[in-house]
């Protein structure tokens, strides 16, 4: 395990990149690239009392270095969620539907061992441990937009690597349509498991060029440290351009398959989400407006909600997946 | 505790205050944790979602009154129950407001197009439109001038408006097939609604008010 304060963060300096308004407001992540870079105790001291209280993470803070990517439209330019909104607003149903208080119920995850199994249509099937995955790829930091199909958004920069790094490695065949991804499902560990609110385990799906886009991530880390467990420990997905339910965390399972697999929302309400849950403006879920969203931790209680993007704003990056496409239709 | 302890503590001059300060707790946190961001990473929802809360639980608080007084046998209880309710459409027009202002940005279109095209916004704006008039008749003159049959009969109206509020939030909740706390609020109301129509079907009049009716004028 690296030491806690040895390294230094590997973003570029934001002062160089961001205009001074947008800057001053990531003094929470500038606080956390000056921990990495000085390493002094005081700095320390400012972790261990307002971040450790904040977030429950049984076996301390791993740090989890990443350079930046060079994929297009994997850094985004928007400012950072703070640290604390990342951490401590989650949608993690295995740990119950309560988002403020999953970071302290998921500390009951156990993330050594960890076995993820690719199976199905591929000429190499084979079960991966996660000390395995770390080192598959080179880790990447990408910035990405996130946004929950419930009205709100966040920006979050992950550490991890193009799935399809992975799916290389099995050699999907012919037959590999679509790639559906499996998230842990221990009532042990998991006491939201026993609630009927899903049929469990939490199964998520992507058509296998959706998956093999570069902007795919496998994500093991946020922040420069690996992911806290209520952020899908100790490997998940994140779909940038698709709502966030469709970014399973906390994967033990990927199957390369020839039909669309039945995933979690759409199996308990078809009429409100569907299989390609891509952000877009345009198709209002039944119970709310999609039009707009709320950036939390960036805009103001009686600020007005900001427009909500096509594709979430990658639609350089992934519109031609659905040329000719019926959005409405395919929602 | 003795009975008649009981019933001086709730005719002393003190208790109507100290109710009504109670009823105004919740409010003063939401404020003072909206002012002081304590209101967690989304502090929007989570006015919209606990006024809407509140609302429902001053429901059922005023609900439960008849029911506390006739198994208890303390009729001081009813010099609450309009203050009660009151504070029931109090936060019913918070919660409205939060959502007018804060997730609809006050647009009247926006707001209006919201109410006709999705049912449970429809459901929540039809539960607070008839407290309306319930809170617009709480005050004695308002009785006078109804006359007590009449009132009476208008404020039945709250036990379309409990049934109603209720499915707004399972509706809502619907959405995430989530029901374990719709679940809860619906068992403690259907229970207060449950006793009345079972003492109704038992034929007994409830001493000092229609078994049906929200409550007797003038709970002063």
């Amino acid at each position: 395990m690296p030491s806690r304060h040895s390294r230094a963060y590997p973003l570029p300096s934001p002062s160089e990149i961001t205009p001074r308004a947008i800057y001053e407001q990531r003094r929470e992540f500038l606080k956390r690239m000056a921990l990495g870079v000085a390493g002094a105790s005081l700095a320390g001291c400012i972790e261990s009392s307002a971040q450790a209280e904040a977030v429950a993470q049984p076996k301390g803070k791993i740090l989890l270095p990443g350079t930046p990517s060079r994929e297009p439209g994997a850094i985004a330019t928007d400012t950072l969620t703070p640290y604390k909104d990342v951490t401590t607003y989650n949608n993690f149903y295995e740990f119950g539907t309560d988002k403020a208080s999953q970071a302290k119920k998921a500390g009951t995850l156990k993330t050594r061992p960890w076995t993820v199994s690719v199976e199905g249509a591929v000429a190499k099937p084979r079960a991966f441990g996660i000390e395995e995955l770390l080192k598959l790829a080179p880790m990447e930091e990408r910035v990405y937009r996130l946004r929950c199909v419930e009205g709100w958004s966040m920006v979050i920069p992950w550490v991890g690597f193009s799935f399809r790094e992975l799916a290389k490695l099995v050699e999907p065949t012919g037959n590999a349509k679509f790639v559906e991804f499996v998230t842990l499902a221990d009532d042990r560990q998991m006491p939201g498991v026993r609630s009927g609110v899903l049929a469990w385990p939490y199964a998520e799906g992507l058509r296998i060029d959706e998956a093999m886009h570069p902007l795919t991530l496998l994500a093991f880390g946020l922040y420069g440290e690996v992911l806290p467990n209520q952020n899908g420990a100790p490997v998940r997905l994140v779909v940038p351009w698709k709502y966030g339910f469709k970014s399973a965390k906390s994967l033990v399972k990927i199957r390369f398959v020839e039909a669309k697999p039945a995933t979690a929302w759409e199996t308990v309400a078809p009429q409100e989400y569907g299989f390609y849950s891509n952000v877009n403006p345009a198709v209002d879920h039944p119970r709310w407006s999609q039009a707009t969203e709320r950036r939390i931790g960036a805009d103001g209680l009686l600020q007005a909600k900001r427009p909500t993007l096509l594709f979430n704003g990658y639609e350089a990056q992934v519109g031609n997946l659905y040329a000719g496409m019926d959005l409405r239709k395919h929602y | 505790m003795e009975r008649n302890s009981v019933a001086k503590l709730l005719q002393h001059p003190v208790a109507k205050p100290l109710v009504f300060a109670a009823s105004l707790a919740p409010f003063a946190y939401l404020a003072w944790a909206a002012f002081a961001n304590a209101l967690g990473a989304n502090p929007a929802e989570a006015l919209i979602r606990s006024t809407g809360d509140w609302t429902l639980r001053f429901l059922a608080i005023t609900l439960a009154v008849t029911p506390l007084r006739v198994i208890t046998g303390q009729n001081q209880l009813l010099r609450f129950r309009r203050m009660l309710g009151l504070f029931a459409f109090f936060y019913g027009t918070v919660h409205v407001l939060c959502y007018a202002g804060l997730d609809m940005g006050l647009h009247v279109g926006d707001i209006a197009r919201d109410i006709v095209k999705r049912p449970f916004i429809l459901a929540g704006f039809t539960a607070l439109v008839l407290m309306a008039p319930l809170a617009a008749t709480s005050f004695n003159r308002a009785i006078r001038a109804l006359g007590a049959r009449r009132w009476q009969r208008l404020h039945q109206l709250v036990y379309v408006v409990a049934p109603v509020g209720l499915l707004h939030f399972w509706w809502m909740r619907a959405g995430k097939n989530d029901f374990a706390e719709p679940a809860v609020y619906i068992a403690i109301i259907g229970a207060l609604l449950g006793w009345r129509v079972w003492h109704r079907w038992r034929g007994e009049a409830v001493k000092g008010t229609l078994p049906f009716s929200f409550g007797r004028p003038g709970g002063r």
